[in-house]
């Protein structure tokens, strides 16, 4: 088996007296998708912002490619090839869609003010390439008709799609997906499982996706990790996963709360 | 033109849009844009030579003052970052053209440069610390900056070169190259040119990515730290450029009105400015120019009122404005073209 893309290694994180994340260890295949569970408060966003460097772990390591991330900061993730989503909408409100999507062509891109101000030949090369990778993500994910509008005035769908785009724009290698299907109806969840599979066929990308919607996580995924109070509690198939007793327990555990 | 062309395709492709976002509009749009630009241009140039000196002079400092705002708004109205403290960078300016001017007889075209230069790096210097303050904090930490200045320039180990409280007088200059206009019609003219550029500038910054990575942060500066924008270097470097552009606006209203001393700047010129700010329309380019006319004019106009109570019709000016339009000229301006476009559609 080759590499891992992303290999976590007890990662533990602590809040005050709360042990958010307990020593998670697991690796993720090249272009797989990997399912991320676990009932609420069981650390899968705190995990998402360690790898994006958000959140310093007090333990462990995190390898991508091969080499740990934690020296890096957070705004150098994005151009080694992790991008994310967040789980309650981080767009930049009141820019247009086209704009948010440039956005994410930052890392990519280098430019200072002086050449900027001056609008001179260089970087208005840069400005036509930020543009035309932006257009074909745009036209990508459907969300040529509303290019222009204000994000912050669009419904919350479009935005969900607004975000995937801009995620997709810094060219990730690695996908962090949180609760993409949240806040989405039946059929917009079943397009969003087609359209991740489609992302990670056509982009050649590894995914990692939170997601408390079962149907799409086990249909969607090629191997599962399940979380509860900070620790793994299960990793396999989906059908491992959705067999283990610690899985089914902590699901009907947080059901009876 | 590409602008256009986009939404006419966009509009084309996508017929239900097509209802709300009619692609007419857009083409009148750039009509009307075009057409204000020539009357505005026509009406800059022919100013000075249809109104009398004082008016001139007046119409300079309007200028000056849009520039100064428009420095507010690169650090407020597209990185987030609050600032009472401009009427220092504004003063740095001043002194540096004025002592430049004074001591060292450099021509005053250059002296511009140099406070652009020298703000730029007092407001990087300030940016940095100001990194960890956010909000009202940095509202603080700003306002702090701007009640010390006036008392520093008065200190006396600094007075040779500052002229202590009475400050420096410095000449002013002649048109060039014959040119047959006089001081006030030249120093309109050359005001003029200068806001021209820097207005491009800004202009051309905003559209670009470095301008994008600004509003990112303003937005949201976790989102945008994970697109890979460095929060901390751009907001250190676009305090400093906005310190820059406000610098260059007080080393203009130093040569303009001849005169620097240490009471000209204080606190109360932040808060002018932040006033004008608001007034025009925060995050948005043009708007400097009507807080520019506001910070000039309304306070004439309230001491016309009333010479005891010129502060209360002042007061009574400003909240009528922001009654009427709560995002100031901006916010009006958008809102009636919505209007006219609901009215067509
Ligand atoms: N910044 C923070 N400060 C303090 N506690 C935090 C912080 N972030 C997360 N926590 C705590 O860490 C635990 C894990 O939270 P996390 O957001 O990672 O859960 P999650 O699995 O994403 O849950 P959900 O499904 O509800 O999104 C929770 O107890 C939460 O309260
Ligand atoms: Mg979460």
């Amino acid at each position: 088996m080759s590499e891992p893309i992303l290999s976590v290694r007890d990662v533990a994180v602590r809040f005050g007296g709360i042990v958010a994340l307990d020593g998670i260890s697991f690796d993720m295949p090249v272009r797989k998708i990997v399912g991320l569970i676990g009932p609420n408060g069981a650390g899968k966003t705190t995990l998402f912002n360690c790898l994006s460097r958000l959140y310093v772990p007090s333990d462990g390591d995190i390898l991508f490619e091969g080499k740990s991330i934690l020296t890096r900061p957070a705004h150098r993730i994005a151009e080694i090839g992790i991008g994310r989503t967040f789980q309650n909408l981080a767009l930049f409100q009141n820019l247009t869609v086209l704009d948010n999507v440039r956005i994410g062509g930052h890392c990519r891109t280098r430019s200072d003010y002086v050449s900027d101000a001056l609008n001179l030949p260089w970087s208005r090369r840069n400005e036509k390439q930020i543009d035309e990778s932006a257009r074909s993500i745009i036209d990508y994910l459907d969300l040529r008709g509303v290019a222009q509008r204000r994000v912050g005035d669009l419904p919350f769908g479009t935005q969900k799609r607004v975000e995937l785009a801009r995620a997709l724009a810094t060219n990730p290698k690695l996908l962090l997906l949180d609760e993409p299907a949240c806040g989405l109806n039946h059929e917009e969840i079943e397009e969003l499982g087609e359209r991740i599979r489609h992302i990670r066929d056509d982009r050649n990308l590894t995914v990692l996706l939170v997601e408390h919607h079962m149907s799409l996580v086990m249909s969607v995924s090629d191997q599962v990790v399940a979380l509860n109070f900070g620790r793994k509690i299960a990793e396999g198939t989906p059908a491992e996963v959705q067999r283990s007793p610690d899985v089914i327990a902590a699901y009907l555990g947080t059901e009876k709360q | 033109m590409s602008v256009q062309t986009e939404n006419l395709e966009t509009a084309a492709e996508h017929p239900a849009l097509a209802a709300d976002m009619v692609t007419k509009p857009f083409g009148r749009d750039r009509t009307i844009g075009i057409a204000i630009g020539v009357i505005l241009f026509v009406a800059a140039i022919a100013l000075p030579f249809v109104t009398k000196s004082f008016f001139v002079f007046q119409v300079t400092m309007v200028l000056i003052y849009a520039i100064a705002i428009l420095g507010l708004n690169l650090l407020t109205g597209f990185n987030g970052q609050f600032s009472l403290g401009h009427a220092a960078f504004y003063a740095i300016g001043a002194y540096t053209a004025a002592i430049l001017m004074d001591k060292a007889e450099i021509s005053y075209v250059w002296t511009l440069p140099v406070a652009g230069i020298v703000c730029f790096a007092f407001g990087f210097v300030f940016g940095l610390p100001a990194l960890r303050l956010e909000g009202i904090y940095l509202a603080l930490a700003t306002f702090a900056l701007s009640v010390a200045t006036p008392q520093i320039l008065k200190l006396s180990p600094l007075e040779h070169w500052t002229g202590g409280v009475q400050g420096i007088v410095i000449m002013k200059p002649d048109a060039p190259f014959g040119l047959p206009l006089n001081q006030d019609q030249w120093l309109y003219f050359f005001t003029l040119i200068v806001t021209v550029l820097l207005f491009w500038l800004a202009h051309n910054l905003l559209k670009s990515r470095t301008g994008r990575a600004m509003m990112a942060i303003r937005d949201n500066p976790i989102a945008s730290r994970s697109m890979g924008i460095n929060n901390s270097i751009y907001k250190a470097l676009t305090f400093g450029l906005s310190a820059s552009y406000t610098g260059i606006a007080g080393a203009l209203g130093a040569i303009v009105v001849q005169f620097v001393a240490p009471d000209s700047f204080t606190v109360i010129l932040s808060i002018a400015l932040l006033v004008g700010l608001v007034v025009g329309g925060v995050g948005w380019i043009p708007g400097a120019f009507f807080g520019g006319l506001f910070v000039l004019f309304v306070p004439n106009i309230a001491e016309q009122f009333s010479k005891g109570l010129s502060g209360a019709f002042y007061g009574i000016i400003l909240m009528g404005l922001m009654f009427l339009m709560p995002a100031g000229v901006a916010g009006f301006i958008a809102m009636l073209r919505r209007k006219v476009l609901r009215h067509e559609g």
